[in-house]
């Protein structure tokens, strides 16, 4: 029981930044219909981009309070990476529409591979290492021989996801911007000639998408405190799975695919085996898209001739 | 670098490029900024301190600043004729008069490439860099033949064929190896059967192990629709490779398999005793005499999967290939069996894949999880993407171009000079750099591929561009 409840802690934890991941995959999904590959190397993008700026914070410019420093943080890698995904759209996957079927998905795949490798010559192959964050724990629950923790970057994380999905589902319901998304997603062509712009709406679907994986990626940085070049694969295809398994183009499903990969993996290592849990999660993804390609909230995929 | 198209009315071209000019440069160097400017570095064991490299960033934005400047008022210059460019080759009158001589004199080349080798170089051991560079190279010329035919004929992108690559090596590693294997043949055909034989009675099986293994993967997932394939390949590529380093009973982990046998000429040893292959054919012996019959089974190997894709490519079931690849909905309504069909191909592709890696296996002799990484599979992928997918001699000339190339870039040593790129530039981390850099560029100026276009092998009346070329998004 103990331990099932500090599993359940970990996963929760980690299914948040998986969600957070996952939003970017399905709301390009939604919209252009195409797997943003270089989804995963964008978030690896911005933990790198976070490092860079708590050292300048805290090294350079002495600032002190810890929640400054992660706010700003925050704020800076949210803006930076939407400017990334912002060019990579622009460069990548604006002149491909229209282009044959595998293009943008091979655009995406160099994108990617650029992005990986642009950080390892960049920055150095090595991991880097910060001090621990938030190190302090609260004791939730005390058997005697084992105590159930719940770290405060923990329930930062969780308050940090569950704010930002808010504010996200209320974008997406309640604004023009949002309106003219799901416009987009239901038909480009019709939306455009409606008058909405939907160069400018895929844009910034490429941001708001980006700006979450930041926030995942300042998360991510805050709970291990250590990235490395190659950090964006597996998240990124496990985030990918969450997307899937929620069903792709479903936003609700993104964030619930994201917390149950996050509970699977942190479950699968802690009672099965620590070795095959990206096996685990590699094979959730592929029983998932053969034999329920619609996942649990999307809706089946009708193919128009 | 990504900035929405210049009108040609405004100010005038030269004040308008300029201002789009300096706009990509500004782009570029805030782009630059948090990751080139500045750098995380790691000093001794302590915490980590920031260092800047502003400088470069000015330097990149200039670049862009002033190539997107001199290509706005040229290439890109809005009152500038566009080029009547009608084939899909680079060099299309030039193309089509070497065209007829190109394939036998490529594989001329090849041919007589060791004997050229040990020419140059001056005897057979000075030559052992250009030989063991010719095999690199044409390994990846095979396993580029053998996506091709899955990515090129089929369409079918498979962004794990590695994992192919590693059942073939893992099965002549470990048959090879195997001491109750090696027990059996010793009991009923002698001693030394197995050590002479293992790689010839091995290649075969690595083949046909691999493409079980294609049909095993390929057959529930080859339903989906492309990006998803693409995705599900990659997972099934993980989780061999995972599956590789944890099984340690069976594959010794990440330690990987050592000792493999060395290859054999059809069982006579290339050693330098009484019986070895130097002794028999009266040569004095060379250990390079391995490396150049090496390289003659890799051209065989590779010409087998050039000349049997030639063939299939003929018949009905490579015809539904190219067929399937334009437009899978006109196949079904067609009644082509596009499962079937498209499973044909996986499981070609990864019969060829298997051989590639029985020999991969048999020339370093040693094998372990780390050389089939995805990175493999992207660097297979970038070969047939710029080669022109479906284009065998593309395929060939963008392998000898990306590997090669790479390879002489490493021997460019004015590079090092330290008022260019410094003592410690290592070419080899920009390779993947370029690669992805490579990709893109391709698919968004040519996705016909750099070196050469595909083309329906069968035509009516006359050969005319395929019609995936004209088919927009949302079809096919």
């Amino acid at each position: 029981m103990d331990i099932f409840l500090q599993q359940l802690i970990n996963g929760l934890t980690l299914g948040s930044i998986y969600g957070l991941i996952a939003i970017g995959y399905t709301m390009v999904f939604g919209i252009i219909g195409m797997v943003n590959f270089a989804h995963g190397d964008v978030f690896m993008v911005s933990t790198f981009t976070a490092l860079i700026a708590f050292l300048l914070l805290t090294t350079v410019l002495g600032i002190t309070s810890i929640f400054l420093v992660l706010a700003i943080v925050l704020v800076v890698a949210m803006a930076f990476t939407g400017l990334v995904s912002w060019s990579i759209e622009r460069v990548a996957y604006r002149p491909l529409r229209g282009s044959f079927r595998l293009a943008p998905m091979i655009s995406a795949i160099g994108m990617s591979i650029l992005l990986s490798n642009f950080v390892q010559v960049a920055q150095g192959p090595r991991n880097k290492a910060l001090p621990p964050i938030l190190p302090d724990v609260i004791v939730v629950w005390d058997s005697g021989s084992y105590q159930v923790t719940l770290a405060y970057k923990q329930i930062l994380i969780m308050v940090v996801t569950a704010v930002l999905l808010f504010g996200f589902w209320w974008l997406v319901q309640k604004t023009p911007l949002g309106r003219a998304q799901r416009a987009c997603e239901q038909d480009r062509k019709m939306a455009a000639l409606l008058g909405v712009d939907v160069d400018r709406t895929i844009s910034l679907t490429f941001i708001i998408g980006a700006a979450l994986a930041a926030v995942a990626g300042v998360l991510y940085l805050s709970y291990y405190g250590v990235v490395n070049f190659a950090d964006g694969f597996v998240p990124g295809v496990k985030a990918f799975t969450a997307a899937v398994l929620g069903g792709i183009g479903s936003l609700p499903g993104a964030v619930i695919g994201g917390l149950l990969i996050g509970l699977i993996e942190t479950f699968w290592s802690a009672y099965f085996s620590i070795e095959y849990k990206d096996v685990a999660a590699f094979s959730i993804l592929a029983i998932t898209l053969v034999f329920m390609p619609q996942g649990l909230l999307g809706r089946p995929e009708v193919e128009k001739v | 670098m990504a900035v929405g198209p210049v009108s040609a009315s405004a100010p005038g071209p030269v004040a308008a490029a300029l201002k789009d000019a300096v706009i990509s440069a500004a782009l570029t160097a805030l782009l630059l900024v948090p990751l080139v400017g500045l750098r995380a570095t790691e000093q001794g064991g302590g915490p980590l301190i920031l260092t800047t490299r502003f400088g470069l960033v000015a330097i990149f934005g200039l670049i862009v600043g002033v190539l997107r400047f001199v290509l706005l008022l040229t290439i890109w210059h809005p009152a500038r004729a566009k080029p009547g460019r009608t084939g899909p080759a680079l060099f299309n009158g030039l193309g089509d008069r070497l065209a007829p001589v190109l394939k036998p004199a490529f594989f001329g080349i090849l041919l007589v490439y060791p004997l050229l080798a040990v020419l140059g170089s001056g005897g057979l051991g000075p030559s052992r860099y250009w030989v063991d560079l010719g095999i690199y190279i044409l390994t990846y010329v095979m396993l580029g033949w053998g996506l091709n035919i899955v990515v090129g004929l089929a369409g079918l992108l498979d962004l794990g064929y590695v994992a192919f690559y590693a059942v073939g090596a893992y099965t002549f590693a470990l048959l090879s190896t195997s001491i109750p294997v090696s027990d059996f043949f010793a009991g009923a055909l002698g001693a030394d059967f197995w050590k002479a034989w293992s790689f010839w009675v091995c290649l075969p099986i690595s083949g046909i192990l691999a493409a079980l293994w294609g049909v095993i993967l390929g057959f529930p997932v080859l339903r989906l629709r492309g990006d998803y394939l693409a995705i599900v390949t990659l997972a099934f590529g993980e989780i061999i490779r995972l599956v590789l380093i944890n099984w340690v009973d069976l594959t010794n982990g990440g330690a990987g398999i050592s000792s493999i046998p060395p290859i054999t000429f059809f069982g006579i040893p290339f050693t330098n005793s009484d019986g070895g292959f130097a002794s028999l054919f009266g040569l004095t012996f060379d250990p390079m005499h391995r490396n150049i019959f090496l390289y003659f089974v890799i051209l065989a190997l590779a010409a087998l999967t050039a000349l049997a894709t030639v063939r299939l490519r003929r018949m009905p079931v490579g015809r539904a290939w190219e067929a399937l690849r334009e437009d899978e909905i006109a196949c079904r309504s067609l009644g082509i069996n596009t499962t079937l069909t498209k499973l044909t191909a996986f499981s070609i592709g990864a019969m060829f894949g298997g051989f590639a890696g029985a020999f991969f296996a048999v020339r370093i002799r040693f094998v372990s999880p780390e050389s089939f990484t995805f990175m493999e599979s992207a660097v297979i992928l970038a070969i047939v993407v710029l080669g022109g997918m479906g284009s065998q001699m593309g395929v060939a000339m963008s392998a000898i171009l990306l590997i090669g190339g790479m390879e002489m870039l490493r021997n460019l040593t004015f590079l090092k000079s330290p008022w260019l790129l410094g003592p410690d530039f290592d070419p080899s981390l920009y390779r993947m750099l370029i690669f992805g850099f490579a990709m893109v560029a391709v698919m968004a100026w040519r996705p016909r591929g750099l070196v050469s276009g595909r083309l329906a092998t069968i035509f009516l009346k006359h050969r005319k561009k395929v019609s995936g070329d004209l088919v927009a998004e949302g079809h096919g």
